[in-house]
Formats: C-alpha cells, structure tokens, sequence
C-alpha cells in the first residue's frame, strides 16, 4: 500500500500536479457521476490505494480509433494517472512483446487472474464461415473473446463496433460482424461504452467508478451508463436556443453556419443521440463536432450506419420548427424515418432484418438497471 | 532452418503475421499476412457518396484523417466540385498535423521499444544522462534531478512487479546496442510524446470538431465556417490556438524527435545495410499550394525504379493493378489477371486453414491483401519514397534536412534504401511538414483579414447538379504513402468504390509472378539471434509503419453478393 501511495504521489509530481489538484480532480468526477462531492475523497483514497487491477484490451474488427482515443484522455495529467493506475497487460497497439510472447501474457492473465480482471473489447466480432475475417495468433476473434470475456470480471465494449456491430455490421454486413453482446450471449457484467470513437473522458470515468465502488454505475436498456448516454445530445446543446427560435443553417459558409445556429436542416442527429458530448466535449474540451460546424451523424446510436444515414437528409417528424418541441417524440419519429429514407437503397434489408433480430433480443434481455445500484 | 511466426505483430494498427524462414541467423524468405477483414466497400454500395468520407474515415483510428480526405477528394473529381481556398488550407493543416502527429507517436510508442532497452535504462546515472541530453539538444527538460524523477518513476514501476504493456518483452537482448543514459533520455521522451501528442492534435479538434475520427469534413469543402468577427467560426483566436500549438509541435519535433532519431541511429548504423526492400518508390504527391486540379504540390508525386536518384519518373495512374494470386479474392476472370482499380472487382474466398490454426499455406493464398503493383513492379510508399522523390526533384527543405542528417551519421545517400533510412526519412519528413504548417495557418489568416470567407462549393451540394454517372479519383499521401480512392457514382448513389492503401502496397503477398512484395523483400537477409526472441524482424517490420486494417478492403464492382467463403 505504502509503496502504491508514494508511487502515485511521485507520479503526481512528475507531471506537475498538486494534492489539491488530485482531489479537485475527484470531485469533478464525482460531479461528472452526479455524485455527491464528498465521494470525491473516497475516489481519491481509492486511486491511492487499491492494488493495480489488470486490464486486458482486445481488438477484433477494429480501427484502433478507441485505443487512440483513451491516449487522448483529457485532463492529461490526472487521466493518464487512471491508466497507469491500471496494469494494462496486453494491448496489442502499444505492448512491447510481440506473437507468442505476446499471447503468452494474455494467457497468463486469464489463467492466473481468472474472474479478477477488466475486458475491453474494441471492434466487432465475424462469425461467418467459422470466423476466418478476423484471427489473431491463428485463433479466431470469437475464441478468444469466449475465453478472455467469460473469465473477466466484467467486459467493457469500447465503440461503436463493439458495442453494436458498428460500421462491419452495417448492412449488407459481409463477415457476419456481431458486438460483443450479440455474439457472446448470456455474458455478464458487460458494459457498452459506444460512440466513434469512445471519448476517452466516459472511459476514464467508467474505470474509476467501478474501482472506487467496485461495482458499475446504473445502465440504460442499451446497456450504457446514463452519466454519459442518459440525455439526448439535442437537450444540451449549445445551439439549443437557436433551435427553439427557429434559426438555422441552410448552406455551408452561409451567415448563419459562421454565427453557430441550429445544423438541423442540415442533417443534425443531435436530436435522436444520446451522449454527453456537448457538455464534455473533446480532446481536453477543445471543441466537438457541433461546435465545429458540422452535424451531428449520431454515432452513439445503434446501427447509425443504417439508421441515420443518409448523414445530410435532415430528420423528418418534427412538429414544426420553434419552442417547446418534444425531443422524445422526434426520437420516436425519426429513427424511423430515416431509415425508411434509406430503403430506397437497395442494401437495406439486411439491415432491417439484423434490427428486428436486436429489438426482439432486446426485449426478452434483462432489464440491465439493476446491474448498476446506488453506491 | 527455422519458421519463425509472428502474430500478432503487435504497436501496429491492425492484425499482422509474419512468416520467415530463418537459416544461419538471417531471413532467407518471408510471408506478410493480414488477417482481418471488414468489407467496407461493400457496405458503400448504393449510399450517398456526400457519406461515404465518414464510412472509409473508420478504415482506420490511427491515420484517421486519411480515407476521408481521399473520399472527398474522389467525389469532387467525379462531380466536378471545386472547394475554395480556405478548405484547402484547412485540409493542408489538418493532414499535416496528422502526419506529424502519427510520426511522433511512431518513433516514440510504436518503433522505440525495438531500439530502446527500458530495463537497461535502470542502470543508468541520472548526471550522465542530463550530460548527454544537453549535448544533443537546448530541450529544457534535461537537468539531473528531472532523470532522477524519470528514473525512480521506473523503478517503482518495475519493483511493483506489474511491468503492464513492458511485460514478456525481449528486455537483455543481445541486439540492443544502446547504453543505459541513452535508454533512460529515451524512455523519458516517451513519456513527455504521450502528452505531448494529446495536446498537438488539439489542432484537429479546433479544425474538425474531434481527435480522432473528425468531423469538419464535407465533399466541396469543409464544415468549419471561417469568420473574424464570429465566436462560432474558426476566427484570430482559433488561429492563435492553431499557432501555439504548431509552434509548440516544431519545437518539439527539431529539439527532442530529431536529436533522440540521430543519437538512436548512431548506435544502430549496421541497419543501414538491412531492410533495403524493392528499391522501387512510389510518390502520388500532396499539399496543394494552389487550387484547382492542376495544382502545384508541396510534396511532389513521381516514381523511382531500382534506387537510381538520377531519374524521377512522372507518377501515372493508370499503372496501377492489383494481384490476388496469393490473396484470399478470386477474380472472374482467372486469379493470374492483374486488374486496374476502376475494373477492379473483390470476391473474398478464404482458402486458408481453418481456425485455430498453426500454420499457413504460404505456397498458396495467404493473405486478405491485395498485391498491387506499378507498371508490373512492386513498390515502396511512406515516408522515405516522398523523401527520395522529394529529394531527387531538388526540394530545398528536403534536400537540406536529408544532406544534413546524413551528414551527421556520416553514411551516404546509399544509407537511405534501408530500414534505418526509412526511420531517418520519417523524422526528416516530420520537422518539413511541422515547419511547413505555419505558412498554411498564415495564408488562412490573410484570406479571412481580406474578407474571403468562403469554405464550401455548395454549386454542387445537391446530387440533382451531378452527372447521371460519374468517375472519380481522390489521391493523398497519408503518414504511411500513397493512397488513392477511386468512386463510381450512377442516379447518385455509389455504384462502385475502390481503395488502393499504403499497407496494401507495403504489406502485401506475391503477385501472379511469384515476386514478393516490400516487406517480404525487406526482411531477407535480417539477422535473428535468437529465432525465439525475433527482435530484428520487428525493426524492419515497424520501420514501414504498418496500418493493416487501412490495408484490407473489399469490393464487389458488379454488385453480386461477397461470394461466401470455403474453408479447406
């Protein structure tokens, strides 16, 4: 413990960062977790404190965007603390050790650390044709992600692939690309962390959370922690007002794009997609993608390659333009909608079929609140 | 004679393996294989293309400003959009940033850990290390009790025992040649370019709304409004924003990325002589400093066969087919053809051994890349064909930097055809390109101070203004080299697209002819000391940079169901 306490406190001051600062860091995520600022101490000593947990991360059929993005966390000297605060022991993007050395590491972990570890998975899982699209050390990624998520702790799915297929299961989806809930069926404890990519920032609070509290925070049907999925993008908004005033972008460049007013004319999914974006923003809350300019395209959202394309046709269904619109009504609407605009492709089918398989898996699911529980 | 087998390839984008036959402690032949396959263009079949840049984008996270920028690029060539200057600008600046960015991250957290002992580094003398820090670089992290800091950081983290992403690692082994000082400056850049790459893609944010995957793309232009008088614009503060960082970036890149390449390098100079690969390079240029088609480039396209410097060839696309007579694809027409990418067609059909499995095949098909070729001949494309091109067509920075850092390795332009000269190359390209920004962001500054605020040509926004059919090609040159989209659109939807990557070029199997494609040739010769321990084939291997997921794409041109795949 000693030792664990002065190594994080050298770490602190390597990187500059006060004791003051550390805890004002805990009290931030307390607040970001719409806990009471008090727990920020009890985050603090947990850091501390706790033994090193091994983490394992996994990458399928992906595009390595979610392992960037966590070296992106922001807050960068506290943030990066989370992730040396946890072993992470294998990770193929940035590990040392390579081919068997490298599996050997995995191995170990499930073999000495069995129900004590953290799974994340990044990208999605083919299954098709004995699952050739995707094998690593020539095993394939739906063997590897039984035997390393089955003995985890818990399986965090980082991104949009892992958590719903994401872009290799958009229609006609080839390889018979799954998410880590599709295709490992009945797997518990498992938390989905979507958007492309995740924001570093949900990760980094997820991980403390469950290290503080030792178990995970409260989760939508969708599986997602509601800190950072329970609002719609549309509600927090900051061109919210221009919204409810009627005033949008009708063309790139135009007067009203350079003055910041509402992109939904210009396809904005802000009002169907549930993140925390505009409040967290990104890469150290710079900037996000509303605030560049450019619509939201909805990429929290299951299937949003099928459902919230074509990205540009703006969403139908809303009441009209001006105050007090229900947001929950045009999410029921649209998703819809844009998807029916979309059946003119021909690719679509697959699609449909692939979301009424997932509505009606949703459905007979366990309602997966319960999973998370007041600390 | 030994199999040595490497999978995963691991601090590469993607999923890699290598084979290599190993005789007398040196590779006598070779067999690169990706296995991972998505099928992303199938999934742009009958979409709209104005999407398809957010589609390709999540090619890849790590290069992952490139397959939007070539997809914008190819829809414009087809519909005839022109974007004006200030998206031009803004895209210069933001490919840029990503090649400096991607470079860094490279040296540092990708290819270091091949050349750099951390476990050595525990022996080192703090006072030494500040000596020697100070003689290479005016960087001021540098004193003694900063390498004290460093190396106590690394002790505690070793003695607790849990040595993370460090474990299982060749840590002892014969080939690394650095001595401890050098290990601990090394391991302490490491960790000042994991947060100084946190803060430099900032830019992207600013310029694209988020790192990574952005967003401010947009076929004719950009998404980002450019307004001096407006908070919700990219205006001066922005652009001071943008300044700050790139100056922090320069300072960065010339005063630790550049002086660690040089004092790695002197130690390593016997690699100068391994990891020559095709001697063929490949250049499709970037950096548009004018608009329109016929703009001239920064960087300048041209193609250079068998390491001969005297004569850059003018680049022509229409040289280029793609081979699948060791590729997991057949073709309609026999799987001997070679096919260019507009007649190019993509029918995934696994022959490989069924998992898990041990072994491949590699006499016959072996890999979900393509083998592409140019003028029937394998080809190089990174870093160091844009250096050598660059080079030989008398660009002054270029020439400058390359003349200097040879010079100080004492080793002539000869050196550059190796795998240290892909990493020399790489460095060199990074201070260009980190220097080059500033007159880009300036340029932008004057276009907005005189009223030109235009970023979009929204004359062709709506698909009625398209051709009923249109072709198009969209070329940039990504941190890994040469890539190219190329998109058919017919009533406006995409009716055919096809990608020609970097990793495909690099990374690919044999052609038809049996003739091995880059790192395949690279790796012959390479020592291995210990067939357990294969160290070296990771320095040549990592000195390409692999992106392999960039590297595996599919497309069926005539619109018929992805054959399904029969596994032996």
């Amino acid at each position: 413990m000693g030792n664990a306490h002065s190594w994080l406190t050298a770490e602190l001051e390597r990187r500059g960062v006060s004791r003051r600062e550390f805890l004002s860091f805990c009290s931030t995520l307390a607040t970001a977790l719409a806990l009471p600022a008090s727990l920020g101490a009890r985050i603090a000593e947990a850091l501390e404190h706790g033994e090193k947990p091994t983490l394992v991360w996994l990458e399928f059929q992906d595009c390595a965007g979610n392992a960037e993005s966590f070296l992106r966390a922001s807050r960068p000297t506290t943030a990066e603390i989370v992730l040396d605060v946890l072993s992470v022991d294998y990770h193929e993007t940035i590990m040392a050790a390579a081919g068997h050395r490298a599996t050997a590491a995995l191995a170990g972990v499930v073999e000495k650390l069995r129900g004590k570890y953290l799974a994340v998975v990044e990208g999605s899982i083919p299954v098709a044709d004995d699952g050739v699209y995707c094998t690593i050390g020539g095993r394939s990624a739906l063997e590897i992600a039984r035997e390393v998520c089955g003995n985890a702790a818990a399986t965090i799915a980082v991104g949009t692939c892992a958590s719903y297929g994401g872009l290799p299961a958009a229609a006609p989806n080839p390889t018979g690309a799954l998410s880590v809930a599709d295709a490992l069926p009945g797997l518990d404890n498992l938390i989905n962390m979507p958007a492309c990519p995740v924001n570093a920032e949900n990760l980094a609070t997820l991980i403390v959370y469950y290290l503080t509290f030792q178990h995970w925070p409260p989760l939508d049907r969708f599986r997602r922690p509601t800190f950072a999925y329970g609002k719609a993008i549309h509600d927090n908004c900051e061109r919210r007002a221009h919204f409810d005033a009627g005033q949008y972008v009708e063309a790139w460049g135009d007067e009203a794009h350079r003055s910041g007013y509402c992109l939904y004319k210009m396809g904005c999914k802000g009002p169907v997609t549930h993140q925390n974006c505009p409040q967290i923003r990104w890469n150290e809350g710079t900037s996000w993608p509303i605030g560049c300019g450019h619509p939201c395209i909805g990429c929290a959202e299951p299937d949003f390659w099928d459902k919230m394309t074509p990205f540009y046709a703006h969403l139908p269904g809303v009441p009209g333009f001006g105050l007090h619109t229900n947001v929950d009504k045009v999410g029921a609407l649209t998703a819809l909608g844009v998807a029916g605009a979309f059946a003119a492709h021909t690719v679509v089918q697959i699609g449909k079929r692939r979301w009424h398989e997932r509505s009606a898996a949703a459905a007979a699911a366990p309602k997966s609140p319960e999973k998370g529980g007041r600390p | 004679m030994t199999r040595v087998v490497v999978d995963p390839v691991t601090r590469i984008e993607g999923h890699l393996r290598i084979e290599a036959e190993v005789d007398g402690g040196r590779v006598t032949d070779a067999w690169s294989s990706a296995t991972m396959f998505r099928g992303i263009e199938l999934v742009l079949k009958g979409r709209d293309p104005r999407d398809a840049w957010a589609f390709t984008q999540r090619i890849c996270g790590v290069c992952t400003t490139v397959h939007a920028i070539a997809s914008i690029r190819a829809v414009e060539n087809a519909i005839g959009a022109e974007p004006p200057s200030n998206a031009r600008l803004l895209r210069n600046l933001i490919i840029a940033s990503q090649v400096v960015q991607d470079h860094v991250i490279h040296f540092y957290h990708l290819h270091a850990l091949d050349w750099v002992d951390i476990v050595s580094a525990l022996a080192a003398d703090p006072a030494q290390t500040s000596a020697l820090a100070q003689s290479i670089s005016d960087w001021p992290l540098s004193s003694t009790d900063y390498f004290a800091g460093v190396k106590s950081r690394l002790q505690e983290f070793v003695e607790r025992g849990q040595l993370g992403p460090f474990g299982n690692a060749y840590w002892g082994h014969r080939a690394y040649a650095l001595p401890p000082e050098a290990n601990l400056m090394a391991v302490a850049h490491y960790l000042e370019a994991l947060d100084w790459q946190r803060d430099f893609i900032r830019i992207h944010a600013v310029l694209g709304g988020k790192n990574p995957h952005l967003q401010g793309f947009l076929v004719g232009g950009m998404a980002t409004p450019v307004d001096p008088d407006r908070q919700a614009s990219i205006n001066m503060t922005s652009i001071q924003l943008v300044r700050d960082l790139i100056e922090k970036g320069r300072d960065f890149v010339s005063k630790v990325y550049i002086p660690d390449l040089l004092a790695v390098a002197s130690f390593y100079k016997e690699w100068a002589s391994y990891g020559g690969g095709v001697g063929n390079f490949l250049v499709c240029g970037d950096y548009p400093e004018d608009d329109g088609p016929q703009a001239r480039l920064y960087l300048p396209s041209g193609v250079l066969f068998d390491r001969d410097l005297s004569r850059v060839h003018p680049f022509d696309g229409d040289q280029i087919t793609e081979h699948i007579k060791h590729s997991w694809y057949t073709y309609e027409g026999g799987d001997d053809q070679a096919l260019h990418p507009y007649q190019g067609e993509t029918r995934p059909r696994y022959s490989g051994p069924k998992p898990p499995y041990e072994r491949l095949d590699t006499d016959a098909k072996y890999s979900w890349l393509k083998a592409p070729r140019y003028d029937g001949r394998p080809m190089e494309v990174g870093p160091l064909s844009r250096m050598l091109v660059a080079y030989a067509s008398g660009h002054e920075r270029v020439r400058q930097l390359v003349d200097h850092v040879l010079g100080q390795l004492g080793v002539g332009p000869a050196a550059l055809f190796s795998t240290l000269g892909r990493v020399a190359a790489r460095g060199i390209e990074t201070l260009v390109m980190a220097e080059k920004m500033v007159d880009w962001l300036d340029e932008l500054s004057a276009n907005l101070t005189r009223g030109d605020l235009r970023i979009h040509d929204n004359s062709k926004w709506e698909p009625a203004s398209w051709p009923r059919e249109a072709t198009g090609v969209g070329w940039h040159e990504a941190p890994r080299g040469a890539l190219s989209h190329w998109v058919q659109i017919r009533d406006g939807v995409i009716a055919n697209y096809q990608i020609v990557v970097p990793s495909t070029w690099n990374a690919g199997p044999r052609d038809a002819a049996g003739v091995r494609g880059p790192y395949e040739e690279a790796l012959i010769g390479t020592p291995v000391a210990d067939p357990e321990q294969p160290l070296e084939l990771l320095r040549t291997i990592h000195s390409f940079d692999p992106c392999i997921a960039c590297g595996v794409h599919v497309l069926d041109k005539s619109g018929r169901e992805v054959a399904r795949a029969r596994v032996q």
